[in-house]
């Protein structure tokens, strides 16, 4: 029973992890085409995706959008769900609805709306605007997983603030935004990964600067080659660096 | 410093329902005034008007002559010690002393002076460095009175503060709150519901119920003397007999109203007759003996020494040596 237990565990890892350990495996191909058979151990993809120009400038421009439009996702998100949780308002709830409606919206939906604003508005295709697209779907996220966390622990210590001198802003950068740090940590993390992995905002709303998943798919309109193999490998590595530094956040703060 | 704190005619309202209802009263500055009564009396609703947390519905707050409408609490010369303590977990006991002052702009070198210097008051000496959550429950009110205490308010605002320990340790608390007022010489309203620890702590103890304070006086006034029977029976335990147009159940009385004994009052010895007693029951209480007599149809609850042992069906004559009358109205 216990042995079948195993082998269902197995299995649902290999399912899960396969296509991962695949692309891994053939990025290392000494070869032409990234399928079997292995012909042999080779770094030279990861040297030639490490030269290329245009793929360390998409990596370059991924990473800025994710940093950049977390950021701002993650300051609107704690001070909406800062003021939601602190002053009941009439409507508060509908007010707290309509925030995280945009997460049920596909982001395919969301780049064509984007797309049709931005052209009746005149804003050229651009990474800003990929950044505004980003902050439109991550503000939800780090709404949600603010509010999950304020508790009155908080704000008897806001009150305590208050009444000690501190003004509202000081309140909420001396002690609200401190005590919700691991909140703040999982929500910009998250923000950052989604946005890192994002394609369809992305490829909708850039034109000449592009990110890095915008960039691996016009590599692989032109054919499968190991070099999108190494680059995905590549993204993966920083995916799950940014998970383990997530989890030892949280880690820390238990 | 200090400041006196002047409550004029002060009525609060929660959605229809009533919290305060014209409340007056004056705190004189360096007075230790403990807040007394059930809980829904309104006595932190008053303490939180006093605080800024609220805006009364009508009447007016002084502190030091200078109204209080409109002032934010965080402009406001009150600082408060809350019951839930409201540590800022993510700073060191000294940050934490500090933080008033660093609001007010005060350097860090002399701000850790300081706040060492109230850490020391509080018996917490050395500790600049720890975290509350190393901390006891006592502990860590200590440290919120000396964040309190730091920026020097006129007026401490204490919202029972000691309610979270247990009995051994405030009674302990108690007394070094005493002491620290005494030394500081600041104003402190103290909210509690337990009346032994606001006789420990008051200069004056005012009883609120209903939103309206049905007594108010020195600890041994409001005790002895209590202007309502509200106040009489909050205080303590309290036997109290009616009397009608000079008529009671242990004879003849002037006026119409209610006599109040406390238990310990009643002996066998006293300037007040009671009458024949028939003793019911005893317990041995430690420091008495509490016992439940009948005179005809009246139950009296009585205090005797520790060394009294009262059999039951036995019969004695009974006398007060300290009673009060209450006129009804």
């Amino acid at each position: 029973m216990r042995r079948l237990g195993y082998l269902y565990l197995a299995l649902a890892y290999g399912f899960i992890f396969l296509p991962v350990v695949v692309l891994v495996v053939f990025s290392l191909q000494d070869g032409r085409l990234p399928v079997p058979p292995f012909q042999g151990f080779s770094l030279r993809w990861y040297g030639k995706i490490l030269s290329d120009r245009g793929l360390m400038t998409a990596l370059g421009n991924s990473a800025a959008v994710a940093g950049v439009s977390s950021g701002v996702a993650l300051v609107l998100g704690f001070l909406a769900a800062h003021g939601l949780a602190r002053v009941r308002l009439p409507g508060s709830v509908l007010m707290r609805g309509v925030l995280i409606a945009p997460m049920t919206v596909s982001y395919l939906i969301i780049g064509l709306g984007l797309l049709t604003l931005f052209n009746q508005m005149g804003v050229k295709p651009s990474l800003w605007a990929t950044g505004i697209g980003h902050v439109v779907i991550n503000l939800p996220l780090c709404f949600a997983i603010c509010f999950a966390a304020m508790g009155d622990h908080q704000k008897s210590a806001e009150r305590a603030a208050r009444d000690l001198g501190a003004s509202e802003m000081r309140v909420l950068w001396h002690v609200s935004a401190p005590m919700l740090a691991p909140a703040l940590g999982a929500a910009f993390f998250l923000s950052v990964t989604f946005s890192w992995d994002e394609f369809i905002i992305a490829f909708l709303l850039t034109r000449f600067d592009v990110t890095l998943p915008v960039e691996i798919w016009s590599m692989l309109r032109s054919g499968l080659s190991p070099a999108t193999n190494a680059i995905g490998s590549l993204v993966f590595l920083a995916s799950a660096l940014v998970v383990i530094a997530l989890e030892a956040l949280f880690r820390r703060s238990k | 410093m200090t400041a006196s704190v002047t409550i004029d005619r002060v009525t609060q309202t929660y959605g229809g329902a009533v919290a305060l209802h014209e409340v007056s009263l004056d705190i004189a500055a360096g007075e230790f005034v403990v807040l007394l009564g059930p809980s829904g009396c309104g006595k932190t609703t008053l303490l939180n008007l006093i605080g800024g947390f609220a805006q009364p519905a009508s009447g007016r707050i002084l502190i030091g002559g200078r109204d209080m409408a409109g002032v934010a609490p965080a402009a406001r010369p009150t600082t408060t010690v809350f019951q839930d303590y409201a540590l800022f977990p993510h700073m060191t006991l000294a940050e934490n002393v500090g933080f008033g002052l660093r609001m007010r702009g005060m350097g860090r070198a002399q701000r850790r002076e300081k706040a060492a210097q109230m850490l020391a008051l509080v018996g917490l000496p050395g500790r600049e460095d720890r975290r509350p959550h190393e901390l006891s429950g006592g502990q860590r009110q200590r440290v919120a009175l000396a964040r309190a205490l730091a920026v020097s308010p006129d007026v401490l605002l204490l919202d029972e503060p000691l309610g979270a320990l247990d009995l051994k340790l405030r009674r302990q608390m108690q007394d070094e709150l005493k002491a620290i007022q005494r030394q500081v010489g600041t104003t402190f309203v103290h909210v509690t519901h337990d009346q032994e620890e606001a006789m420990a702590l008051a200069d004056r103890i005012v009883v609120m119920s209903e939103g309206r304070v049905s007594d108010l006086g020195p600890p041994r006034e409001v005790y002895l003397r209590p202007k309502s029977l509200f106040s009489a029976a909050f205080m303590g335990e309290i036997n109290q007999i009616p009397v009608v147009a000079g008529q009671s159940a242990i004879g003849a009385y002037p006026g119409t109203g209610t006599l109040l004994i406390r238990p310990e009052a009643i002996g066998t010895s006293g300037a007040l007759a009671l009458g024949q007693a028939t003793i019911m029951d005893a317990a041995f209480f430690g420091t008495h003996v509490r016992v439940h007599a009948r005179i005809a149809d009246l139950t009296l609850t009585l205090h005797l020494p520790q060394d009294a042992d009262p059999q039951p069906g036995a019969v004695m004559m009974l006398y007060a040596s300290a009673h009060s009358f209450l006129e009804s109205r």
